[in-house]
Order: structure tokens, then C-alpha cells, then sequence
């Protein structure tokens, strides 16, 4: 399973791209190997206000869908509109080009609540 | 959880894993798409050992089952088999299954997992009167299906002392062995399912994963029987049908024998009949680009103030890349072309109803 160590973890298999006061979110391989068939991703509005730990997004395969969780708390800037046309590519990029959204952090010490990728390999293999 | 016999072999094969039915059983190998789309263009192997299998034997055996199940059991004869419902008093559905003639005075019935023990008490308590006896031999038996256009090519595989199951025409049935083998399903496609004791079912899943890997066929969990079955509009225990639920409504009126004589829920039945069902069971497709619909979305039409009906089963369809489902509506808004909205999540999506099955596999024939 591909869990880069540059990223942080959310114990609900979000994964975290921080850079500058942003944060990129997706679903890691893990969770996406697990959902497979990703068939429609609904995306959270852009400026929408979360809390972290809120359900935001909705990434549905052929057999179910499943609650997507803000990592951490603050305002959405941009959503990946690709998905609209291409879901699979959370199944086929999930770190690049299957991102979800991005997010303006409000609290960084939401950051220290993530994984790192050793953690989030142990809870995995747990 | 129960596990089947064939537990260790989806092990083996990687099978992600769910509860269903009270037993632990493969949802896929690979993805639920891939193993549907193997199925319609090749073939699917299934394991079904969930299923029950109550056997009734004896003189009064076939005057039970009539008067039991709605179906007409005197249109069986040995080696032959039918879909049929077992209804309460209410005409509500206890279950639906298949009800095998095996011998002279022998059946074998295949339930659902899930309604298994139901089923059986259900057949005790009715049968007083007659002369049978009623087993539940379902933990002594596994069963797979073998599903998709190749699966006749696939089913020499399994010619056991000469008994050849690709002579068989839909519906029948013959013993080969200890192994009992029928040309049914639940996908729409060609295929059989074999029946044989736990300690055997192995040896049969493996020599049909044997011969079928050449003509394409894969492993196929109860994701894909599911979406399979859905496509083709079957009913599903739990979705469609249920003990408050009448099989007219269903629109399985051609599984149900009015002109046969008594059996449990007809006068129900026969009122109903006269005066429609107060729903009916529509098949639909989502108009755009959507979230799959899902059981338990609410129905609408266009200016309705509440909702017309509910979904009982939803998915996106792998054969034709959009989300389709069936549901109860009010009888009038059942007709094909008739324009709904499933609420998603609180947002409505158009769709329209169409007529069943929703895919129609180039070989589908009745249940």
C-alpha cells in the first residue's frame, strides 16, 4: 500500500498536503482500494466553513457511499472539478491527481492531531 | 459470522470481506465493476453456500408445497424446477426461492440466507396435516453459481458420471453424483448453479476456476451478484420484498397461481388482484450525471407535495456507466417514460422510469 511519508494522516483515511496556510485533501490508497469502483465524488461547496472532524464530502463506488471528514478546520478555496467527469481517478491517482479539495487552515494545531505515515501504515496494517 | 466451505479458496484469492445474511462472504476479488463486466461478457463464479436448502420429501410432499408456495408445483416433474414465493395470510412475502423436483416425491428448496430459519419454523408450523418430512440440511450443502455467455462452454467441467448439465434446458435440474446441477441464476445470464455437500464444493469451485479461466470467467462476490441482479430487475429479499410486501406489487403476478386451488394468502391475493395493488414496483434510470441512488432515497414527482414512493435497490450500472434502481411508487407514476426525482442526500435528481429489466442480456429469460 502507498503511503507517502510527505503527507499527513487523518485516522478516517484523508490524507493531508500542507503548503503555506493551505491544506490539499484527498483519500489515501488505502481507502480507495478499499471503496474501489469509485463511480461520483460529491465535492463541499468553495467557502464552506468546516470544523475539523465534519463530514464534507461524499465519495460513492458501485457498492456504497462513504462520509469524506475535514481533517482540519477551515474554509474551502478549491474543489476538483475533474472528478466530475473522471471519479475513477481517485481509484487511479488518489495522492495526485484524484485530490478532493483544498482547504484554508484556520487552526494550524489542527496539524499536530494528523498522522504521520508511519503511524497511519501501523493503523492499517492494524 | 458463518463461514462457507469455500472460506479459505476467497482467502486465497484476496476477496474483500462483508457480513451478509449472518455469514461472512466475498463483496469482490478485484472490483465489483470488473467482476459484473466478466459476467456479461464471459462468466462469473459465485459462491452461494449461504443459501438454505430445506429438503421435503414424501406422498404428501407436492400437496404441501402447493399449498404453501404460490407458485403451481404440479407444473414440476422430476428434474425440473420453478421460481416461487411463500406467502403469510396477509399475502405478505415470508421468502422467495426455488423449488427443485428432485425424485418422485422429493423437493429441495433453496432460501435465502437470511430468511433461512424463518422459513423453516414457517414450514413446520404448516405442516400438520400432511405426509412429509421437512429437512434442513443446509449446513451439509454448498452451492456456486456459474454465470455469463460462456458458462455452458465452462460447464463440461463438471460432467460427473456421464451427466452432462449443458443438456439441460432453463429451469432444469439432474443429479450428477452427489452433486445436483440446474440451468438458473440470479445475473440474467446463461448459467448454473450446483448444489453439493460441504466436503465437495471445493473440488467443484476449483475445477470450474480451472476450465473457465481460459474463456475469461473470474471469481464473482455478492457485489457483483447484486448489481447483476438489479440491471435485470430481480427482486431481492430485504429490498424489494419483505412480509408487508405482496408479490403483486413486486409484479411477480406470473409467480403466483390463482386457478390452482388453496394455498396460504390467495383470498388476499385474489382481492388485490381485483382491485390493483396500491403500488407497484418501478425500474428507473438517472437522467445526468448523479450519485448512484441508494435504498431507503425518497421519490418524487415534479409538484408533488411528498413523496411518491421510496428506493428498494440502487447502483450505478456497470453495463451502462449511470445509475439505475427500482422502487414502489403510486401505480400511476409506474408507467415507463414517467419522470421522477430520487432525493439524494436531500437534493433531487431526475430520472425516469423505464421498462424491466433495466439491461436486457442477450439470452435473459424469466427468473
Amino acid at each position: 500500500m502507498n503511503v507517502p511519508t510527505d503527507l499527513k494522516y487523518a485516522k478516517t483515511h484523508e490524507w493531508v498536503r500542507v503548503k503555506g496556510g493551505s491544506a490539499t485533501v484527498g483519500i489515501t490508497d488505502h481507502a480507495q482500494h478499499e471503496l474501489t469502483d469509485v463511480v461520483f465524488v460529491e465535492t463541499p461547496a468553495i467557502g464552506r466553513k468546516l470544523k475539523a472532524g465534519e463530514s464534507c464530502a461524499v465519495v460513492e463506488s458501485v457498492k456504497t457511499a462513504s462520509d469524506i471528514y475535514a481533517p482540519v478546520s477551515g474554509e474551502i478555496t478549491a474543489v476538483n472539478g475533474e472528478l466530475a467527469q473522471h471519479p475513477e481517478l481517485v481509484n487511479t491517482d488518489p495522492y495526485g491527481k484524484g485530490w478532493l479539495f483544498e482547504i484554508k487552515l484556520t487552526q494550524a494545531s489542527d496539524l499536530e492531531q494528523l498522522m504521520a505515515a508511519d503511524a497511519y501504515v501501523k493503523q492499517i496494517s492494524g | 459470522m458463518k463461514r462457507t466451505p469455500l472460506f479459505e479458496a476467497h482467502k486465497k484469492l484476496g476477496a474483500r470481506l462483508i457480513e451478509f445474511g449472518g455469514w461472512e462472504m466475498p463483496v469482490f476479488y478485484t472490483s465489483i465493476a470488473e467482476e459484473h463486466l466478466a459476467t456479461r461478457k464471459a462468466a462469473g463464479l459465485f459462491d452461494i453456500s449461504h443459501m438454505g436448502e430445506i429438503w421435503v420429501e414424501g406422498a404428501g410432499a407436492g400437496d404441501f408445497l402447493n399449498f404453501v408456495l404460490t407458485n403451481d408445483i404440479r407444473k414440476l416433474r422430476p428434474g425440473l424446477g420453478q421460481y416461487t414465493l411463500l406467502c403469510n395470510e396477509r399475502g405478505g412475502v415470508v421468502d422467495d426461492l426455488y423449488v427443485y423436483q428432485v425424485g418422485a416425491a422429493e423437493f429441495l428448496m433453496v432460501v435465502n440466507a437470511s430468511r433461512k430459519d424463518e422459513d423453516f419454523a414457517w414450514l413446520k408450523s404448516r405442516r400438520a396435516k400432511f405426509d412429509l418430512t421437512l429437512e434442513d440440511r443446509s449446513d451439509q450443502f454448498g452451492a456456486v453459481a456459474l454465470q455469463g455467455p460462456r458458462a455452458a462452454a465452462i460447464a463440461g467441467a463438471i460432467i460427473v458420471d456421464g451427466a452432462n448439465p449443458t443438456t439441460l434446458r432453463k429451469n432444469e435440474v439432474l443429479r450428477a453424483g452427489k452433486w445436483l446441477v440446474s440451468r438458473t441464476g440470479y445475473t440474467g445470464e446463461d448459467g448454473f448453479e450446483i448444489v453439493a455437500p460441504s466436503e465437495a464444493i471445493g473440488e467443484v469451485w476449483a475445477r470450474l476456476l480451472e476450465a473457465g479461466r481460459p474463456h475469461g470467467l473470474k471469481p464473482a462476490g455478492l457485489g457483483a451478484r447484486d448489481t447483476l441482479r438489479t440491471e435485470v430487475c430481480y427482486p431481492l429479499y430485504g429490498h424489494e420484498l419483505d412480509e408487508k410486501t405482496s408479490p403483486l406489487e413486486a409484479g411477480l403476478g406470473f409467480f403466483i397461481a390463482l386457478d390452482k386451488g388453496d394455498f396460504i394468502g390467495k383470498p388476499v391475493l385474489l382481492a388485490e388482484k381485483a382491485a390493483g395493488p396500491r403500488r407497484r414496483l418501478a425500474a428507473f434510470k438517472m437522467a445526468g450525471r448523479c450519485a448512484p441512488p441508494r435504498q431507503g432515497y425518497p421519490i418524487w414527482t415534479a409538484g408533488s407535495a411528498k413523496p411518491v414512493g421510496v428506493v428498494t435497490s440502487g447502483t450505478q450500472s456497470p453495463s451502462l456507466g449511470m445509475g439505475i434502481g427500482m422502487g414502489y411508487v403510486e401505480p400511476i407514476f409506474s408507467a415507463p417514460n414517467t419522470t421522477i426525482e430520487i432525493e439524494i442526500r436531500g437534493q433531487r435528481a431526475p430520472a425516469v422510469v423505464v421498462a424491466k429489466p433495466i439491461y436486457k442480456p442477450e439470452r435473459l429469460e424469466k427468473p
